[in-house]
């Protein structure tokens, strides 16, 4: 479990950077705690490792026009110690004690993790349940990517080769809007079962599940369900929701727990 | 001679004592001696290709890339280090009719397993190695393979080593009494269940590692590793590589976890031996994880048709059951895999009354992972299917599961006697242990909680278990079926010239303290201050012969070496000071390091005393001959092994929702005889409790039909973790073994033993009033759920 040799490059500019991805086999490293493993289970060999470690263009979280803009290298860690986070992006806050442990949280970057688009991970459903976007940048100039079109597949994005992410914008809460977060994992810190984030303003209720399928997934039949504040007949909904089984737990144990999952996440939003 | 008891109750005895052990401070400033650590002028780095098929011919292989990849020192095919290496085969004669194929370091022609060597590569450095075994090139037929135990000798399944005719290794029945008068009998009601349980392994924090060097010069091998047999492997590498045994040192140092894996004769390992000879430099091998999980022998795997019979009253009438057990393509050498099986047979039911017994054991080849010992070898198998089958029949008569206990529990006036299956049993304290364990968790105000909170839809559940533990085995556990383990240790004092004490043992130190323990025995019954002694364990070339550490052995059998050992320096030392100071040795004592009268006051310094001895023996009488070194060894004589015993509850919650099952509180109350260290006693019983609840709710290497081990890493293969634990409650009971005069038993394994049966019964306990109840380990969510027929 070593990883094979390779390039290693620490870039200061946004634009050193992406000239040294336009290279073949240049994979960029955030908080390395996904690529690391991968490399030393020579899952991934990139000949070249761009380090993004050194880029303040991609550090920072600013509040404008009721968007918050967190950089792409911001740590989980920063983002608990945000107030700007903690206070106006509950559901965000919600989830990020759920993320591995603390010393993953120190090194992992929100952007590695949109970047990674693990079907089980939780930033990504967050995301998609608060109407968020990615912005990326590649040479071509930057651009910007709604959340919903943002997991493409197993580990797939709409980000193109070459291009880096950026940032994450979301939006704040707005006064009024409830948030439902819950999440089932058998041990703390790993990836759940199943889990589910609700963002409700008024009878606009947005659910993205994680953990179910291979990429995070909205549930539009719920979403109708729970807009009218039916709660059976949003977990009866997730029969249609195409579910994938893991190691830990089949499809029908997957579809079962979302349920349960759903339930308690809303019981949460409206309490 | 000195009253056994004083020894005890010595002003400066540290037997009983929570003492600080001497490597914590070093240990956790970072300057362990871990085999990695090692570097060495020369030395090779290993890395092995591995089969990616359960069962498949090797039809070529490719190395010419390999070798020539810049940094390579040498790539070996099976059939090439077969040259150097006398193939090996896991049979025990006392196991009549075990049966195992000759099995090679790096499989030849065919591999048996997903994760068998078929090739290894040495270079200046594991990368390099790894790089060059991705250029191996290896053709294989893939064959059809027998994964499924369960099927493993049906008519169609294949056979792995055709010339056996079938998959079977090993077969053995138990008949006593008339089971089935007692079946039948019309006064009994019968409960009958199939259990289940899953493979898992012992994760150890460091995984297995060798650094082997040989010098051609002296036709001699210097083998370093993390293990728990020294001189097990010293016979092994001779043996096998054909050197003379006293040319072969066998060194573990600071071993970073073992619980049983780090004591079988693993192909990794042995080639790493052979190759340092063939190449003369030396060779490193460090398991990575994913080679761990592929490798390190696998535990357990038992499918269980059990069933019990109990009258009214709940006394049990007769327990039977067939156990098929799945061990991988061989037996594991030079233990065996027919060991685990036989454990079962042999414990199952021995805490109780049990007049009419019947169990029949199957040991099955198949293409998976070899499965061996590990801690608590068939413990928890045993433990489970009697003390789940004894709650699920107290629960189908209506009895309360402690009153099923001490109905049924053999009485503590009533040692020694023997077990439904013959083993001897003597100085045990079942219901001693049940009473305090009631007293300790507050039963009857948990039981009314629990019935409280149903009432609230919170499905709590008490599961216990009455276990016992095989501990300090006499040589009718190994030695008496052939293999080369030592069943007696040996340890030696020295008095040096400053007055502190070299001490030396054969058993070894895996992180569980045990040099703790010898230092404590060695300076509390000599009589200095435990600081002034310094213990070296882990080295053929420098301790005395002897097993090491396995089977809970370290404290009850080094110990009491130990004791002797200084109990035979003080009287030797002793012998010295009457000369030098005109006294009798029997009006002396030895107290914090002086030799003193018999009310405590000092005469002499040891130091003095030694000095005198080294350096001016001119001062001393001419035909005086002073001996300032002592060795003793000890075995266990008139029992095959002196069991412990213990009581353990769990107390769970179980969400009928999600499937998942939190231990909220659990409770062990141990007679591992003397107590020499409390706070080292607890911690192995916490640490065996927590790898049972491993084994009964997270832990389990899980397959493909077709032989694919699924998790190989931290992440997908789910030990326990300290923010799920309960907080575990531990209390002793001490029954000290009348087999020796420190009266320990051993304690490392009762956890891992006693926590899986009771957490199974606190699970079905909850479960009960839903209409259904679990067997099978690991108790997942997804089990549980579909029990519940949830999903
Ligand atoms: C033990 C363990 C448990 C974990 N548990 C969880 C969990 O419960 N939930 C969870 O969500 N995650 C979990 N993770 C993953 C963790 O959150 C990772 O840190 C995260 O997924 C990736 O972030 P990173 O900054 O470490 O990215 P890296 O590992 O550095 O990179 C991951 C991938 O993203 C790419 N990448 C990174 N940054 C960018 C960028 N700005 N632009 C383009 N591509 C980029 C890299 O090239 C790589 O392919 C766990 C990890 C570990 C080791």
């Amino acid at each position: 479990m070593k990883a094979p040799d390779f390039r290693y490059e620490r870039p200061a500019s946004l634009s050193e950077a992406l000239a040294l991805l336009a290279e073949e086999d240049a994979t960029p490293i955030a908080g390395g705690q996904s690529l690391m493993p991968m490399m030393n289970f020579r899952m991934a060999a990139p000949a070249l490792l761009v380090d993004l470690n050194g880029l303040a263009d991609l550090a920072g979280i600013t509040a404008a026009d009721g968007w918050l803009t967190i950089g792409a290298m911001t740590r989980y860690a920063a983002l608990e110690g945000s107030a700007q986070v903690m206070e106006g992006v509950p559901l965000m806050a919600r989830a990020l004690p759920h993320i591995a442990h603390p010393a993953i949280r120190t090194r992992g970057t929100l952007g590695g993790s949109l970047a990674l688009a693990d079907p089980a991970a939780e930033m990504p459903a967050v995301l998609l349940a608060l109407g968020g976007e990615v912005v990326v940048e590649g040479p071509g100039g930057p651009r910007t990517i709604a959340a919903d079109d943002w997991a493409t597949g197993l580990y797939e994005t709409a980000r193109a080769p070459g291009e880096l992410v950026t940032a994450i914008r979301v939006p704040l809460a707005a006064p009024g809007q409830r948030f439902g977060f819950h999440e089932l994992a058998r041990r703390h810190g790993d990836y759940a079962l199943a889990g589910v984030c609700i963002a409700a303003t008024g009878d606009a209720v947005r659910v993205a599940f994680f953990a179910i399928s291979d990429r995070p997934v909205r549930a539009p039949g719920a979403e109708a369900a729970l807009a009218t504040g039916d709660i059976d007949a949003a977990v009866a909904a997730l029969a249609d929701l195409p579910i994938d089984g893991d190691l830990h737990a089949g499809p029908d144990t997957k579809r079962h727990l979302a349920g349960v999952a759903l339930r308690r996440a809303w019981a949460e939003a409206t309490s | 001679m000195t009253n056994p008891l004083n020894l005890f109750d010595r002003p400066n005895s540290y037997i009983g004592k929570t003492v600080p052990r001497p490597d914590a401070r070093r240990l956790l400033e970072g300057r362990g001696r871990f085999v990695d650590d090692i570097q060495l002028p020369r030395m090779g780095h290993a890395a092995f290709l591995r089969s990616p098929h359960a069962h498949a011919r090797i039809v070529s292989i490719d190395v010419a890339a390999a070798r020539a990849h810049p940094g390579v020192i040498a790539v070996f095919t099976g059939a090439e280090m077969a040259q150097h290496v006398e193939p090996y085969v896991g049979v025990l004669t006392h196991l009549a009719g075990l049966r195992s194929a000759p099995q090679h370091p790096i499989a030849v022609d065919i591999a048996r397993w997903q994760g068998e060597p078929v090739a290894m590569v040495i270079a200046d450095s594991r990368a390099t190695a790894e790089d060059a075994a991705e250029l191996i090139e290896v053709e294989y037929d893939e064959l059809p393979a027998a994964c499924d135990a369960e099927t493993a000798l049906d008519p169609g399944t294949p056979v792995i080593h055709p010339a056996f005719g079938n998959n079977l290794a090993w077969e053995r029945t138990v008949d006593v009494g008339d089971v089935d008068a007692a079946f039948a009998r019309d006064d009994v009601t019968v409960v009958e269940r199939t259990m289940r349980f899953g493979r898992h392994t012992g994760v150890t924090l460091e995984p297995r590692a060798a650094v082997a060097e040989f010098d051609p010069s002296e036709d001699r091998l210097t083998f370093h590793y993390s293990g728990q047999a020294p001189h097990m492997m010293q016979f092994i590498f001779a043996k096998h590589l054909g050197l003379p045994e006293e040319n072969v040192r066998v060194v573990a140092e600071d071993v970073g976890g073992s619980f049983g894996i780090k004591i079988h004769t693993y192909g990794d390992e042995v080639a790493t031996a052979a190759a340092a000879k063939v190449l003369r430099r030396p060779v490193k091998f460090v398991a990575d994880r994913a080679e761990s999980f592929m490798t390190d022998i696998h535990a357990r795997d038992h499918v269980v048709e059990g069933r019990m019979a109990v009258t009214a009253d709940g006394g049990i009438a007769a327990l039977a059951f067939d156990d098929l057990t799945g061990i991988g393509p061989f037996s594991m050498y030079p233990r065996t895999s027919a060991i685990e099986a036989n454990q079962v047979l042999n414990l199952t039911g021995a805490p109780y009354v049990v007049p009419n017994y019947r169990a029949t054991a199957r040991v099955v080849f198949q293409n998976k992972n070899m499965m061996c010992q590990y801690r608590a070898v068939g413990h928890p198998i045993a433990m489970a299917i009697c003390d789940g089958l004894l709650e699920d029949a107290a629960a189908a008569i209506g009895m309360d599961p402690v009153a099923i206990r001490r109905r049924n529990l053999m009485r503590d006036d009533g040692y020694p006697c023997a077990s439904a299956s013959g083993m001897k049993l003597a100085d045990l304290s079942h219901h001693k242990a049940m009473d305090r364990l009631v007293e300790l968790m507050d039963y009857d105000r948990l039981r009314a909680e629990n019935a409280a909170l149903r009432a609230q839809g919170i499905h709590r559940g008490i599961g216990f278990c009455s276990m016992v533990e095989v501990t300090n085995p006499s040589p009718m556990f190994y030695g008496v079926g052939g293999a080369p383990i030592a069943s007696q240790d040996g340890a030696t004092l020295r008095l040096d010239a400053g007055g502190g004490l070299q001490v030396a043992s054969s058993v070894t130190e895996q992180g569980q303290g045990t040099n703790a323990i010898l230092a404590q025995i060695a300076a509390g019954v000599f009589g200095v201050p435990i600081e002034r002694v310094r213990v070296k364990t882990g080295d053929t070339e420098t301790v005395p012969y002897g097993g090491g550490t396995w089977a809970s052995r370290g404290a009850g059998i080094g110990g009491e070496a130990m004791l002797q050992a200084a109990l035979a320096l003080k009287s030797q030392v002793l012998d010295v000071a009457a000369v030098i100071l005109q006294a009798r040795p029997d009006d002396l004592d030895i107290r914090d390091g002086s030799v003193t009268d018999a009310n405590g006051t000092p005469r002499m310094t040891l130091s003095d005393l030694a000095r005198t001895v080294y350096y001016r023996g001119n001062e001393l009488p001419s035909d005086l001959t002073p001996e300032l070194i002592a060795t003793r060894h000890y075995r266990v004589t008139d029992f095959p092994f002196v069991f412990t015993n213990g009581a353990m509850a769990a107390h769970v919650e179980v969400d009928p929702d999600t499937g998942f099952v939190r231990v909220l509180d659990f409770w062990a109350v141990e007679d591992c005889g003397r107590v020499i260290n409390p706070q080292l006693v607890d911690e192995q019983i916490r640490g065996g409790v927590v790898q049972g609840i491993g084994g009964a709710l997270y832990e389990e290497c899980l397959y493909s039909p077709e032989g694919q081990l699924l998790n190989t890493t931290m992440a997908d293969y789910l030990v326990p973790m300290a923010g799920e634990m309960p907080d575990i409650h531990v209390a002793h009971v001490e029954t000290p073994t009348r087999t020796s005069v420190l009266g320990a038993k051993g304690a490392g394994e009762a956890g891992t033993g006693g926590a899986p049966a009771a957490v199974m019964n606190a699970v079905n306990d909850a479960l009960r009033p839903l209409g259904t109840s679990i067997w099978q380990m690991p108790m997942t969510p997804e089990r549980i759920l579909k029990a519940l027929g949830r999903v």
